[in-house]
């Protein structure tokens, strides 16, 4: 029998790896905006589950409203990227470095 | 069905808004290159519209609608007002740069519409969805604004470290969520404190949420350690950008966590102020130190705007009625501020010149004693010093803390004050003291000319008579932090 714990577990590694990836990863942009989407989707596992064991539908509810926000955080991600992209010639972390001070 | 008892009312002025920035954007298909003055004239008079319409609903009690999703007490009909008014003097301020600069198009206008509505919804949300969903509309459609300067590497750039770190902060923000959820089994504000109060909630899941989202609440607020993104957004967006990044967000991100702490989570004060208090130290810490360094006017507002965030998070720490009231004083009169400090920057610069270093305010007084006078105002007030209106707000947040028994607090955090008012006393040795390096007209908007001495005359004024603002944000938090 699966339970609670083992969904909030994979939860947790899905969201930790997101995290990491986004601190971790210097070279590619692409890999920001996939990490980005992991933790979304880790969280989306923790509500589901959530929402399972404690026969309440709002935790659902909220998935879907996570997954369309989601859709549309990564078009704007992508716009950025692109704009970015034309400017720079490239995608990579390292070469974001015209603001210092 | 369950549409009978719905009261659409209290959100009327969100359904407003929506209704035309919807229309503004169909008009621009329709408009010449020349006539795009209309796109100003119909936001301003939405603007004001929208303002009415906040006044006239707005009530003296808490009222609920859309299934306890919606909440218009007081505290919202307050930042709502505030937020459309910053809103307002932006788009004064911000004409003749975005003329200059080839960016008076209607994606500016539509986009600072939107942002404003996902204000407006923040404030009102009362169940962490409608939070989410109000957060969410105001962060994209800031993230697109940074970028908006299409072919600038800096605003571009920008954009995407505004976006990248903000996306995290709501991953942050969620899985909080969604632990308290796990242990409450409920998303409303009320529910979740009554739950949490009745003892039928798990805590260890709770104290999980609470630690993720204090984490995500200091990321929008732009609080030390989680502050990287501020300095690098407000120097590569647009100067009109930056002033709206600057402003009405942070009068929403002060409703968001004293609903989320002081409201849903109020049991937990003890975890969440010793948490709040180190964010709050070191962002004044380090916010008023990394200041002093920078070169850059706009990346010295963005320390500066550190430092203050951490005095709004300070009066919420104290978690008293008092707190929040000078926390909720604070973050309107800081508006005034950073709208003073942004116009200035804006009057300097011209078509193809950002005046957006320290050294462009070189003689500012000779070259125009009045806008000196401005300067004057705005750097006192962002100082402390008295009979600004700067002073009365940090004294207010400080005697919140006082009053809460913390006194070596509030001790540090005035040593740490004056340290800040270095930075702000040299800009004004630079405009008084200093001979002028360019003698070029300052910029030739009467409107905005017009609009930042009014500016000015407010911090001023406020200064002096504080006691009727003063008196209106304990009222409202009396009101709304009732229950």
């Amino acid at each position: 029998m699966i339970g609670l714990t083992n969904y909030l577990i994979v939860a947790a590694i899905l969201f930790a790896i997101g995290v990491l990836g986004i601190f971790m990863n210097r070279r590619n942009l692409i890999i920001l905006l996939m990490s980005l989407e992991l933790m979304l989707l880790a969280v989306n596992i923790n509500f589901v589950a959530f929402s399972q064991f404690l026969s309440d539908m709002s935790g659902q509810l909220f998935v879907f409203f996570i997954l369309t926000v989601a859709a549309a955080e990564s078009a704007i991600g992508l716009a950025i990227l692109v704009v970015l992209f034309r400017n720079l010639n490239s995608i990579n972390v390292e070469e974001l470095e015209s603001l210092k001070g | 069905m369950m549409l009978a008892g719905l009261n659409i009312v209290p959100a009327l002025p969100e359904t407003f808004l929506l209704c035309a920035v919807s229309v503004l954007l169909m008009l621009d298909l329709f408009l010449k290159e020349n006539s795009r003055a209309i796109l100003l004239g119909g936001s301003l008079l939405s603007l004001i519209v929208t303002a009415l319409i906040v006044l006239n609903v707005g009530e003296s009690g808490v009222i609920y609608t859309f299934h306890h999703m919606y909440v218009l007490d007081p505290l919202a009909t307050a930042m709502k007002l505030a937020a459309i008014a910053t809103v307002f003097v932006i788009f004064v301020y911000g004409t003749q740069y975005v003329t200059d600069r080839g960016m008076f198009k209607s994606e500016y206008y539509a986009l600072m519409l939107f942002a404003l509505m996902g204000i407006c919804v923040l404030v009102s949300a009362n169940n962490f969805l409608s939070m989410y969903v109000g957060l969410e509309l105001l962060s994209l459609s800031s993230y697109a604004l940074v970028a908006l300067e299409r072919d600038s590497v800096k605003s571009t750039e920008a954009g995407m470290k505004y976006f990248v770190l903000g996306a995290l902060a709501s991953g942050m923000l969620l899985y909080g969520i969604s632990m308290v959820y796990g242990g409450t089994k409920s998303l409303d504000v009320n529910e979740v404190a009554t739950i949490i109060g009745s003892g039928a909630a798990n805590m260890v899941l709770v104290k999980i949420g609470l630690v993720f989202i204090v984490a995500g609440l200091a990321f929008k607020l732009g609080a030390v350690p989680f502050h990287m993104w501020v300095p690098d957004v407000y120097h590569g967006a647009p100067t009109a950008v930056t002033m709206f990044v600057s402003s009405a967000p942070k009068l929403a991100a002060f409703v968001f966590v004293s609903r989320v702490l002081g409201q849903a989570l109020p049991a937990l004060h003890g975890e969440w102020q010793q948490m709040l208090m180190v964010l709050a130290v070191l962002s004044i810490a380090i916010g008023n130190i990394t200041a002093i360094a920078q070169t850059n006017l706009k990346r010295m507002f963005a320390y500066s705007a550190i430092s203050h965030m951490g005095f709004v998070i300070l009066g919420v720490m104290v978690n008293s009625q008092a707190g929040y009231a000078a926390s909720a004083f604070y973050v309107i009169t800081y508006m005034l501020m950073t709208l003073g400090g942004f116009g200035l920057i804006l009057l300097l610069t011209k078509a193809g010149f950002e005046g957006d270093q320290l050294s462009d305010l070189k003689g500012l007084a000779q070259r125009s004693p009045l806008f000196g006078g401005v300067l004057l105002l705005v750097m006192f007030s962002m100082a402390g010093i008295p009979s600004t209106v700067g002073f009365i707000s940090k004294f207010s947040v400080l005697s919140a803390v006082l009053a809460g028994g913390n006194v070596a607090l509030a001790v540090i955090v005035v040593l740490l004050s004056v340290i800040g008012a270095f930075y702000y006393l040299r800009i004004v040795k630079l405009a008084y003291f200093d001979a002028p390096e360019s003698t070029a007209e300052l910029s030739t908007d009467k409107g905005m000319k017009f609009a930042l001495v009014v500016n000015g005359l407010f911090i001023l004024a406020l200064g002096i008579l504080p006691q009727s603002l003063l008196d209106y944000c304990q009222q409202v938090v009396l009101a709304s932090f009732a229950s």
